[in-house]
């Protein structure tokens, strides 16, 4: 089977790009490592692939409000290549700064505030998927997912969350510690396609079992892997 | 013009959810024992300067506001407010940020620039105020404040004499000298200053402030490491006898070179140590203190601490792939009357502190892992800042230039006039003015701009000869090492700058931050040069390196020093220094009575040495890179302490592990027992963990007094001797190491405060299999609790004494264990045979709190029938060393003991009880030893 092209895109201060094209390769990707500055001057780097990661960090040191100057790159910059990529049924992701980043476009609904505790955190969360959720990047995902999460600026907030949950929109929430005050517990959005999600926890930091924080005391398990939302994701991809 | 139009506007923006700042300014004033503040709030400003219509006023105002989440208005707000802003000339990333994002929106912006405003609701007194903004709001050091709304100031344009001035030395006497040294805050000795004059006495003319300055730097404690290279006179106990030591640095150079590992690539030489545990990947290990700057502006001093030894890793032409941070703070809760003039309140330190290790290591994307943090009234006026860094990257040979006619290229951000004096700032003794005359000595870290750095230099190895980072002494030093031999001709007119009116030797020893020189052949230029632009970061060619051996600095036209290299980096006088060996007790142990040992094993667990510190652990990303195996909290429900933590790729079989060592309280009483035992711990903990005893590096960092007391240069030496006796036992080189002197602090009395001898070590080992680690999370009720290593009545500088008071005879302190080395072999042997189900070090607090924090990790109980000696108090929390707590599973407790040569103690069993159960003591329920661990493991939040 042949892999799916992907491109992971960065701003200056992005820092899990590694992280996330490793987590794809691993889902069955080749995955090109682009800054948006090279894809202003190349878009073809966009245009050549089937599905686009933006990683997360501190792109352009949040100046402005976490993710604000990376969109405008993404929006001034690139025009409307990225809503031309989604409308070409291709996926989209955008992980922690990169879920800042793609809610400050039209790309995804609502805003993400400072966590309501104050502070930057980074620990271990259990993600449910929520069943009536549109997004192609949890499809087939039954058991809840495990993985880190490190963000200062992660509280989600929206106007009127109830109506996203009726269309769909909600794609991840929460289990038991919601950890930074997100309305509902929600932790990941779509759009009203369901091909772009964004989402603050970091699936791409749990690739392999023994990542898991309770690996040696029996805990995780290939069912609660990260991984899988890039394999989701890759899957659909392929039938592009 | 347009600027003929161009006006300030000013935005104010308001957070429409609780603003978490405001509660961090009450936690403030509460914790400084500041009346009650009452409602505050906060709001953050920006001043744009341009010609802006009402249609661009809403488009900026769409750029700078999310109406989900803020409000902002272009009208002054009024009512009682304190506003506070950058001073010009400081680094203002938002502002900066505010400009590019106008240009992109097609907007006449000319300068931006941002800034806070606190508002108070109630009626506070002009006092409180003003306590309010100095003792938390405002650094003035980089801010200004005003009392209502604040004015936008452009960079002063004052421009004080550009060129180098003559300081005469020649022909002074040692008075004259000495007055030299003092108005230029050198820091030299008498001896070093009759040298200088000397050597321009031999070529016929004076110093320019250039050459002084640079003599100065990199003749500095910091920089030259004057008391670890002097020759020293120690006298043994009683006096009786004096011998003459070779210097502290050599000793331990040939400590390794004895060792003679064959993993050590590269040792004490260049900006880390270098090391080689599996073909084809090489490691750089480095650890570095940041003090002084600490104490003055905690977060800056941190931050740029964290900045400086990432690029010490990067100066070696690694990748860096981790952080550690060991943190010394005063007592915080000390009482405001308690605070000494000049000095920050411990709070607000560790506060600032923390703050500044999590955004520098947060931003680049670097796992925070392995640490400490310890608190004595000592360290109120002298907080300890440790920060170490860990590099990979494939196996090459070391760089081996530069060459003559290599160009000198600097890279990463402008230079301004923050950080000045650095090395020599650290050299001195602090005391109530140091805050405002080491002003200019704090520098400002942007984490994105090395982030941006790395990014350039990994993968850029073959485009240089040589590498090294600006760091103390800026690139007065940077320079100057690699022109050591080869000579340099540069020109600060080429230096880039935040702003004018910079002085030669401002420029030429500014410590701005995040900047890396590189050499490079005249063809490889360009290339490197693209790969910046790409990237983003800025570049300058300088000069080149020379081949005459002479350092040339000129500023333009202007010649501002010309400096022999050879005098330069050899033509200090060596030091010649005077110790008193200390005097130890060795002999007469005494022991303690506990009237309620599962109290006072409750009492122990809260203790801020022994607590969780999970309130900092967290605000670290220690996730990034995917490789973090073995984190530093663990357990059934994450919160039970590490010995170690274990970095292994994702996909690799093996790992590293690093493990940490350090025990000032020991060292008070036994300076050469505590660093073999600090070696100890370091090694124990790598071990515990699964790493190959004999695979393990170690680094140094020294933080103490005044060498110039001859009883605290006797202390150094006496911990070096430590440090090298365990180096030799376990079998494990130092590859780098660092000291920090003159941590002292001279207060309006008069009295000196000091340090406690604060040698941290930090060991790097290999883990031959990290699906393997081992923690110390008990598994499962039944299984059998062994303690490795021997215990013996040694309470002097223990945590029990910490918390009951020291007795008029202490006795003695934990003396090192001559089997160690044997049984973490053996250990290791029984971890690779997989007989091991959890394991924990035994270190502060003794066998009770090991116990206890096992039984917390797992959420299991333990029976202990059996204990290790006859003294109950003994036997629950002396700290002897050498020791480990392990489970083994019943049916391998046989193979166990084979492996282990049938030296190991059985202590009990791990049980579902939900008590740990001592022989002896009242049990305690396994909830409340968590309780207690975790007492301080969320942040305080005040009334």
């Amino acid at each position: 089977m042949s892999r799916v092209p992907a491109v992971v895109i960065t701003g200056p201060g992005t820092n899990r790009d590694h992280d996330v094209a490793a987590a794809l390769e691993l889902a069955g990707a080749d995955v090109r490592i682009v800054s948006s500055r090279a894809l202003v001057d190349r878009p073809s780097h966009l245009g050549d692939a089937r599905l686009a990661v933006v990683a997360g960090g501190f792109s352009y040191a949040d100046s402005l409000g976490a993710g604000r100057m990376l969109a405008l790159d993404l929006t001034l910059g690139l025009g409307d290549r990225l809503q031309d990529f989604v409308d070409r049924g291709r996926p989209l992701l955008g992980i922690c700064n990169g879920f800042q980043v793609l809610s400050r476009t039209s790309l995804l609904p609502g805003s993400l505030g400072h966590n309501a505790q104050g502070d930057f955190d980074c620990r271990w969360v259990v993600l449910d998927r929520v069943e009536r959720s549109n997004s192609i990047w949890t499809k087939g995902i039954e058991d809840p997912i495990h993985c880190p999460i490190a963000h200062g600026e992660g509280r989600y907030v929206h106007p009127d969350p109830e109506s996203l949950a009726a269309a769909g929109q909600v794609a991840l929430r929460y289990r038991s510690t919601n950890p930074n005050g997100s309305v509902d517990d929600i932790a990941g959005v779509s759009d009203p396609t369901g091909l772009v999600l964004g989402l603050m926890p970091h699936p791409e930091n749990h690739i392999v079992l023994r990542q898991h924080p309770h690996h040696r005391r029996g805990g995780g398990g290939p069912a609660h892997l990260g991984l899988r939302i890039f394999e989701a994701g890759v899957a659909h991809a392929k039938k592009l | 013009m347009v600027a003929s139009v161009s006006v300030w506007h000013r935005m104010t923006i308001r957070s429409i959810d609780p603003d978490p700042r405001v509660r961090r300014i009450r936690d403030g004033a509460a914790a400084l024992g500041l009346p009650p503040v009452g409602d505050v709030e906060v709001a953050d400003l920006v001043h744009v300067r341009g010609d802006l219509t009402d249609e661009d006023r809403q488009k900026l105002h769409g750029l700078l506001v999310d109406p989900l989440l803020q409000k902002g208005t272009w009208s002054v707000p009024t009512g009682r407010a304190v506003e506070i802003a950058f001073l010009p000339g400081v680094t203002d990333t938002a502002g900066d940020a505010v400009e590019t994002a106008a240009a992109m929106l097609g907007l006449g912006v000319d300068s931006a620039s941002t800034g806070l405003r606190v508002e108070f609701r109630e009626d506070l007194d002009d006092t409180l105020v003003h306590a309010l903004v100095e003792r938390l709001l405002m650094n003035p050091i980089i801010e200004r404040s005003s009392m209502g709304t604040i004015e936008p100031l452009a960079a002063e344009d004052h421009d004080p004499s550009v060129t180098a001035r003559v300081i005469e030395v020649r022909g002074l006497d040692d008075e004259g000298l000495a007055a030299v040294g003092a108005s230029r805050s050198l820091y030299l000795d008498p001896e070093e200053l009759r040298a200088i004059r000397d050597h321009f006495e031999s070529i016929g003319r004076d110093p320019t402030d250039v050459e002084i300055e640079t003599l100065a730097q990199t003749w500095s404690e910091h920089c030259a490491h004057k008391t670890f290279r002097a020759v020293i006179d120690a006298t043994e106990p009683g006096g009786s006898s004096s011998t003459r030591r070779e210097p502290l640095m050599k000793q331990l150079r040939s400590c390794t070179e004895e060792i003679d590992a064959p993993f050590v690539r590269s040792a004490f030489v260049g900006n880390a140590g270098v090391i080689e545990f599996v073909a084809g990947t090489t490691l750089a290990l480095k650890a570095e203190t940041h003090n002084h700057p600490s104490a003055v502006e905690p977060f800056g001093g941190a931050n740029t601490g964290v900045g400086g030894v990432i690029r010490d890793v990067l100066g070696i032409a690694h990748k860096p792939i981790a952080i550690t941070d060991i943190l010394c703070f005063g007592p915080t809760d000390l009482p405001l009357d308690d605070l000494p003039d000049g000095s920050l309140h411990p709070r607000r330190v560790q506060e600032g502190v923390i703050d500044g290790v999590a955004d520098y290591g947060n931003k680049i994307g670097l796992p925070t892992v392995a640490g400490a943090i310890l608190y004595d009234p000592a360290y109120t006026t002298n907080p300890l800042v440790f920060a170490g860094c860990i590099g990979a990257a494939p196996t090459r040979a070391l760089h081996d230039g530069p060459h003559a006619g290599d160009r000198v290229i600097l890279l990463g951000g402008a230079t301004g006039r923050d950080g000045i004096r650095g090395a020599t700032f650290s050299s001195a003794t602090m005391d109530a003015t140091t805050g405002e005359v080491a002003g200019a000595s704090v520098q400002i870290g942007d984490p994105i701009v090395e982030k941006l750095l790395i990014d350039v230099l990994v993968g850029a190895e073959d485009m240089y000869t040589g590498i090294t980072d600006c760091g103390a002494g800026g690139l007065s030093s940077a320079v100057g090492e690699m022109a050591e031999g080869v000579g340099a001709d540069v020109d600060l007119g080429l230096v880039p700058r935040k702003y004018p009116g910079l002085e030669p030797w401002e420029v030429w020893l500014s410590e701005a931050q995040e900047r890396m020189v590189v050499s490079v052949p005249p063809r490889g230029v360009s290339a490197l040069a693209k790969r910046c632009e790409q990237a983003g970061v800025a570049w300058a060619d300088i000069g080149s390196f020379t081949g005459d051996g002479v350092l040339v600095v000129r500023n333009g036209d202007e010649t501002v020093a010309e400096l022999d290299t050879a005098f330069l980096h050899d033509g200090r006088p060596q030091r010649e220094m005077k110790a008193a060996m200390p005097d130890p007790k060795r002999s007469g142990a005494t022991t303690r009575t506990v009237e309620d040992p599962a109290a006072t094993l409750l009492s122990l667990l809260r203790h801020p040495n022994i607590a969780s510190k999970a309130a900092t652990i967290h605000r670290y990303d220690h996730e990034i890179l995917g490789a973090t195996v073995v984190r530093p909290l663990i357990g059934a429900a994450s919160d039970g302490p590490a010995d170690g933590v274990v970095l292994a790729n994702p996909l690799d079989t093996h790992g590293i592990a690093i493990g940490i060592g350090v025990n000032p309280w020991h060292g008070l009483h036994d300076p050469e027992g505590m660093a073999f035992n600090a070696v100890d711990e370091a090694v124990r903990n790598v071990v515990a963990v699964g790493a190959d005893p004999d695979r393990i590096a170690l680094l140094d960092n020294f933080s103490w007094g005044d060498p110039r007391r001859e009883s605290t240069l006797g202390d150094l030496a006496a911990a070096v001797d430590g440090c090298c006796a365990a180096a030799y036992m376990f079998n494990a080189p130092f590859v780098s190491g660092k000291d920090s002197l003159n941590n002292e602090y001279v207060g309006a009395d008069g009295q000196r405060r000091a340090v406690p001898p604060t040698l941290v070590i930090t060991a790097v080992g290999h883990v031959p299999d990290a699906d393997r680690c081992v923690t110390p999370d008990l598994l499962g009720p039944g299984n059998v609790l062994m303690l490795i290593g021997s215990t013996n009545t040694e309470f002097a500088g223990s945590h029990l004494d910490l918390l009951q008071g020291e007795p008029d005879d202490p006795g003695v302190a934990p003396a090192p264990d001559p089997d160690a080395a044997m049984h973490y072999r053996h250990l290791h042997a029984a971890i690779q045979a997989g007989l091991i189900v959890s394991c924990h070090d035994v270190s502060e607090g003794g066998l009770a709190v090991a116990l206890a924090e096992m039984c917390i990790a797992g959420r299991l109980g333990a029976t202990v029938d059996d204990l290790p000696h006859e003294d109950l108090v003994t036997a629950m929390f002396s700290e002897s060393a050498g020791r480990l707590v392990v489970e083994v599973e019943e049916r391998s407790v046989p193979a166990f003991l084979r492996i282990m040569d049938h030296d190991a103690f059985r202590l009990g069993v791990v049980s579902d009880s939900g008590t740990l159960t001592i022989a002896g003591v009242e049990p305690v329920a396994v909830s409340d030893l968590a309780d207690a661990f975790n007492s301080r493991a969320t942040r305080k939040v005040f009334p």
